[in-house]
């Protein structure tokens, strides 16, 4: 078998002792047009490329269905700032981005020190007993499609959904079909429920993992030197798992500028009064529906800014606060 | 120095052995409070996630009338209308079949192409590795948002768009930064000799890759698998906007168009049957996997 595929080699190959063959043989020039030109390539075509016309388009009025397309200069970005629906949807996208990791991160953090660390104060270190199950389940929502958690919730928040049920049940009537995604007050909160709903699974997974990646001696110092659970937490988890905070945040963050999949399927329309409206969603209306693909190539950019922005912002505020920890222990 | 320390150490340790001995039968009543309210929250959560599935599960089986009449009645009687009016009337078993085609092939062809790229960046040096992989983080990071429009003409233009194969290519194109990012880092992580053992036994590079180092990848693969499996199967924007024949909607879509047209002359009873389709064949798949898919979690994010 091998000596065949030594005779089929090139002689350049014959002497093979050497660790890398830098050799132009046939066999390597395939290898690497094969291995990397065909991903790259379709990488290129299929993501690079948009992204750079993306750039362009948004320097123009381009309709999309028409051949001549005038370049206008930043004027696509002039009139997004004036566009007061626009402009809400930012204020919402911000809204997101602060609010969504935020109370997951708490949520998911709480639940991973209960899971891990929650046992009892002697003996090893160890989480509660059946804990696997509770991680289990949590995490069911991760694997459910985003649209049908959103169809999901949409019936659930139905003044005839299981939510005013429940309410009825113990006794709150004043819910009795109280539509909440159609009540400006409740839209976003319940919204913002959902994407929630749907990632404390996994990142109360990610966090057990971070947390189990600290050794246990350094929770058993802690705990002789007479910390209780709080300070355990404070002190010693959330300092030594920042770095998968800080990730976490950024993907959390990522996913609420984005929030597509959840406001077509909670709000197709925005919600009242524009209260759920997200720049993707415009973005979308824009180009798909008004044909301003110029317009909404801007958007497009403003939410990658947006987005750069946002993920500059979490590293400068981990840098800032971490340098004074990394002061602090030493 | 080191010694004292190690001195303190161990006896720290033995004494804390003798506390833990003296103290290992009785819980605290502390101990059990917390431990109580530990489980009780925990409990909670569970059943804030599971509630609403149940709920799903159960509304399935009702009509229309009678999900209209209380959240909470049961079924009058358990049948499967629901779900056979779902999967034929409303078109479900066409989008499934459509969903199981491009996830099928944009994940074999993501894989492979994605586990080849990784593999020459990892371990090849080459003008240009390092500007490369940086463009794939770029396209890991920028949103798929800022290319939809573009890429609605480019796949126009080369005449697929709202094809199945385009679809596939998009995905395969979309899910292709993150495969190389995971999985180089796994080949760099292969030792060198036995790279070089295979160069010296006579393999070339395409033998060397196929048969010595993608299959000490397996791990590494199996975990980037299911992850993409998921993105793909979950993938709704790229379907939207490139996707728009009724006939090739995969179910993310279709779902997504069945519950909007619900809202006027609406079978909810097949429309949560939909969902109750959509969820099981991933909830089955999670359970039965759901160790290797953890580990996944765990070991993507410890790098």
């Amino acid at each position: 078998m091998i000596d065949t595929a030594l005779a089929n080699t090139t002689p350049g190959s014959q002497s093979a002792a050497r660790p890398r063959k830098r050799k132009l043989t046939f066999d390597y020039v395939t290898f690497m047009v094969v291995f990397l030109g065909l991903p790259l390539a379709i990488f290129l075509i299929f993501v690079i490329w948009p992204f750079i016309q993306a750039v362009f388009y948004s320097l123009t009025d381009w309709s999309g269905f028409t051949p001549d397309m005038n370049i206008i200069g930043l004027e696509n970005y002039v009139r997004l700032f004036n566009d007061d629906i626009f402009m809400t949807a930012l204020g919402n996208n911000v809204l997101l981005a602060i609010v969504v990791p935020l109370v997951t991160i708490v949520l998911a953090l709480a639940l991973a020190s209960l899971v891990t660390v929650g046992g009892p104060s002697h003996g090893p270190i160890r989480g509660l007993r059946n804990s696997s199950f509770y991680r289990v389940v949590s995490f069911f929502p991760y694997v459910i499609p985003a649209i049908i958690i959103g169809i999901l919730w949409s019936q659930i928040y139905d003044p005839a959904g299981l939510l005013n049920g429940l309410l009825g049940l113990v006794g709150l009537d004043m819910f009795e079909s109280f539509a909440w995604l159609g009540d400006e007050r409740t839209a976003m909160g319940a919204t913002i429920f959902v994407i929630v709903w749907s990632f404390v699974g996994f990142y109360m997974v990610l966090f057990v993992a971070a947390i189990k990646g600290v050794p246990a001696e350094t929770y058993e110092a802690a705990r002789i030197d007479g910390a209780g659970r709080m300070r355990t937490a404070f002190s010693i988890t959330i300092p030594l798992i920042r770095d998968n905070i800080q990730t976490a945040y950024i993907y959390l963050g990522i996913i609420a500028l984005d929030a597509f999949v959840y406001m077509q399927a909670l709000n197709p329309g925005g919600g009242p009064n524009n209260s759920t409206l997200v720049m993707s969603q415009q973005l979308f209306r824009t180009a798909f529906n008004k044909g301003e693909f110029g317009q909404a190539s801007a958007m497009g950019v403003a939410l990658a800014i947006v987005t750069l922005i946002f993920a500059a912002i979490v590293f400068t505020v981990n840098r800032i606060t971490g340098g004074k920890e990394e002061k602090g222990r030493s | 120095m080191t010694t004292e320390a190690i001195t303190t150490r161990g006896a720290a340790r033995s004494n804390r052995a003798v506390t833990s001995a003296k103290r290992k039968p009785v819980n605290t009543p502390g101990d059990k409070a917390v431990g109580a309210a530990s489980h009780t929250v925990l409990i909670i959560w569970s059943l804030v996630v599971i509630l609403p599935l149940l709920w799903t599960l159960m509304t399935s089986f009702k009509t229309t009338k009678e999900i209209f009449a209380s959240p909470f009645s049961l079924p009058a009687n358990w049948n499967f209308n629901n779900y056979v009016s779902a999967w034929t009337q409303e078109g479900i078993g066409n989008y499934f079949l459509n969903t199981v085609i491009v996830v099928g092939f944009a994940l074999v062809i993501v894989m492979v192409l994605g586990a080849m790229c990784a593999y020459v960046l990892a371990r090849y040096k080459f003008f240009g590795s390092r500007a490369i992989y940086y463009l794939m983080l770029a396209g890991l990071t920028f949103p798929v948002f800022l290319a939809i429009v573009p890429l609605f003409f480019v796949l126009r233009n080369i005449g697929l768009l709202n094809t199945l194969p385009g679809l596939i290519l998009t995905y395969v194109a979309f899910a292709l930064p993150f495969t190389v990012f995971f999985l180089y880092s796994f080949f760099k992580g292969l030792p060198d000799e036995i790279a070089e053992a295979a160069a010296i036994d006579g393999a070339g590079e395409w033998r060397t890759f196929f048969q010595v180092m993608l299959p000490m990848a397996k791990p590494g693969m199996a975990s980037v698998a299911i992850f993409n499996f998921l993105g793909l199967w979950n993938q709704f924007l790229l379907p939207v906007a490139l996707n728009t024949n009724k006939s090739n909607y995969v179910l993310s879509q279709g779902m997504a168009s069945f519950a909007s047209s619900a809202g006027y002359a609406v079978d909810f009873g097949a429309l949560f049957a939909a969902v109750v389709i959509t969820i099981v064949p991933v909830l089955i798949a999670y359970v039965i996997f759901q160790r290797q898919l953890q580990g996944s979690v765990s070991q993507g994010t410890m790098k």
